[in-house]
């Protein structure tokens, strides 16, 4: 290379290495992954009506409405109402907040605690990671509904407990991850370099290896959060989830819908579509996301 | 003495059976003086810093004897936290691959000044001064919006600059450099070189240079210690060793350089065979199978480092006084 150029050149040089700004990231993402890019905006769509549900929901979703009991959907009630009068939108529009803060609230701390852990056991290696790596194995060889089933009867139901007990066996799955790829960091010399330089072994963790596994850790939220939502459902449809009256879109396909499936579906077919399309919005966002960010996968 | 390694040695657990990568080595570094550790890959060069530094990988590496004396504290001694406080503060180290040895994801910035506000509580904007300053010593035009960058934009030459602006940051007293110049274009090796000898001068630290480069050795350290199969086999200044090496390894390596300023020979002389077996080693000197010197008492009894003309000159060959350049062209 520039072996006889003057120091300013090569320096100049150097610069050529375009920076790509965060805007250039997003038009490239959703040319190349048109998919991904529907995905993710289905997934602001409920984003944004779980934050304004309020602004946006024409009735509230517990008020019942006696003498507008299991009415079809009209210009009144765009999706019909339930067996106790409760508008079908509204209910879904607020089913779309719980949903939200469950799924957000388990991925960003599910992935994050397990992503430490992962990097912690990484980091420590030998018998630390033997001891972390089998605790995280008896985690893993629980289904994620049983556990998580598991999870709920001993903490019992309500919003909070939901999240807990989906999170918990979402961790070791983030570990496993995010292991995988912290043990290949651990070998680079800038880890070594780190410790040479006395820092502490936390800050070697959180500050010097954690950044490194960005790229995973972001396909295991989004991963995640498709799964926390589906989760959150299940356990409601089941009656161990959030509870009546607060409105949840497994809560709505159960009790009531189950009677009075074939005489009014709206109840039933709407707040199924809302888990659907929420599911599938948060997985097709994922996947595209994993291709974008897997350097691999990258050229194609 | 700054520092003094005394007896040091550290064994790795393998498959194979236990490797000794240091064994029973003793050298010591002066204040303000540069001291080069020689030889070819897995002969202890790196492993011996490492120990300094108390970073050999447990459990599989361990050291099992000895004391490191830094300005008379035995480092071996002291306790992780006490050692956490020397690493980087007191002994900074410059690693030999500046393309790894940066973390990609963080910047230049936060790289330059984490170790200030560690080890001498600086505040950010303090800290980020003394990065600046510190870049810009080491040759780093526009440092200040160099600190905003990350390490990919950066050449391999500037990595290593920032490398030895990174050890100076928290001015210590001495600097490990593991193989700082091996991979950078020669040229560069060049800029590097005197880039550190000069800092090293400026400020008083002194330096341990790992190589395997005799150049650089020549031109850079004050003494030498040349190492083979984990042990010291020869020490004395540069100017003497490269003159008049009394080692047969010694007196290998340099015969293995090409020279601009001899005639040229047909081929160059490399030293013939392996390095052996650290698992399996002789119970004399382990150079024996690959050496041209060798008597009868070399294969069974191992001799110690012993002076050969004045004091400062010491080799660890029973032939010492023989071996030479001047009896080159009779063997």
């Amino acid at each position: 290379m520039a072996l006889d150029r003057p120091l300013e050149d090569v320096v100049a040089l150097a610069d050529l290495t375009p920076e790509r700004s965060v805007k250039d990231g997003v038009v490239d993402f959703v040319r190349h992954r048109p998919l991904g890019a529907i995905g993710a905006a289905v997934v602001l769509l409920n984003i944004l009506a779980g934050v304004f549900a309020g602004v946006l929901a024409p009735y509230d979703p517990v008020a019942t409405d006696y003498a507008a009991m299991l009415s079809r959907p009209s210009l009144a009630h765009w999706l019909g109402t339930d067996a106790f009068g409760r508008d079908v939108l509204s209910r879904i529009l607020y089913g779309a907040r719980t949903a939200m803060l469950v799924g957000f609230a388990v991925a960003l701390v599910g992935a994050t605690v397990g992503a430490v852990i992962g990097v912690t056991s990484a980091y420590f290696g030998g018998r630390i990671d033997l001891a972390i790596q089998r605790v995280m194995d008896i985690f893993l060889s629980f289904p994620l509904i049983i556990l998580a089933l598991a999870m709920v009867s001993i903490l019992g139901t309500g919003l909070v407990n939901v999240i807990v007990a989906i999170m918990i066996p979402l961790i070791p799955r983030a570990s496993l991850v995010t292991r995988s790829s912290a043990l290949a960091i651990r070998e680079m010399p800038y880890v070594d370099a780190a410790r040479a330089a006395g820092y502490r072994h936390r800050r070697i963790i959180l500050r010097h290896m954690l950044p490194n596994v960005m790229a995973p850790y972001l396909i295991m939220l989004t991963a995640f959060l498709g799964q926390a939502i589906l989760l959150e459902a299940s356990l409601s449809f089941l009656g161990l989830g959030v509870a009546e009256p607060t409105p949840a879109w497994g809560l709505m396909l159960r009790g009531a819908a189950v009677q009075f499936a074939e005489t009014a579906p709206w109840m039933a077919v709407f707040p199924g579509l809302a888990i659907s399309l929420a599911v599938f919005a948060f997985n097709l966002f994922g996947d595209s996301l994993r291709d974008a960010l897997d350097p691999r996968l990258r050229t194609q | 003495m700054l520092l003094e390694v005394e007896h040091l040695s550290t064994e790795f657990a393998t498959r194979g059976g236990v490797v000794r990568a240091v064994d029973d080595v003793s050298w010591d570094v002066k204040e303000g003086e540069t001291v080069a550790l020689v030889g070819e890959s897995g002969c202890g060069k790196s492993v011996t810093a490492l120990s300094i530094m108390r970073l050999v990988a447990a459990p599989a590496g361990r050291i099992t004897a000895g004391r490191v004396l830094f300005k008379g504290r035995d480092l071996l001694a002291l306790s992780e936290e006490e050692m956490r406080r020397v690493r980087g503060r007191e002994i900074a180290m410059i690693f030999q691959e500046p393309m790894t040895s940066l973390n990609p994801v963080l910047t230049i910035g936060r790289q330059m000044t984490e170790g200030a506000e560690i080890h001498l509580g600086l505040a950010p904007p303090a800290s980020r001064d003394r990065a600046i300053e510190l870049l810009a010593m080491v040759g780093i035009p526009d440092p200040g919006r160099r600190l905003r960058q990350y390490p990919h934009q950066f050449s391999g030459g500037m990595r290593q600059r920032m490398m030895i602006a990174m050890a100076l940051a928290c001015r210590p007293a001495l600097i490990l450099a593991d193989e700082p110049t091996t991979a950078l274009d020669v040229t560069i090796q060049a800029q590097i070189l005197e880039l550190m000898k000069d800092l090293s001068r400026r400020f008083g630290v002194a330096m341990v240079v790992i190589t395997h480069n005799l150049g650089v050795v020549a031109r850079y350290a004050d003494r030498v210690n040349v190492m083979y199969a984990g042990k010291v086999v020869e020490r004395g200044t540069a100017r003497k060793l490269y003159r008049n090496p009394r080692h047969p390894y010694t007196l290998g390596l340099l015969r293995s350089v090409p020279r601009l300023d001899e005639p040229r020979r047909e081929r160059l002389a490399p030293i013939e065979g392996q390095p052996p077996d650290l698992t399996r080693l002789p119970a004399g000197c382990a150079f024996t199978p690959r050496c041209a010197w060798r008597v009868t008492r070399c294969p069974v009894d191992r001799p110690a480092l012993a002076p050969v003309g004045d004091g400062e000159h010491l080799s660890a060959c029973w032939e010492a006084v023989h071996v030479g350049r001047e009896r080159e062209a009779v063997r």
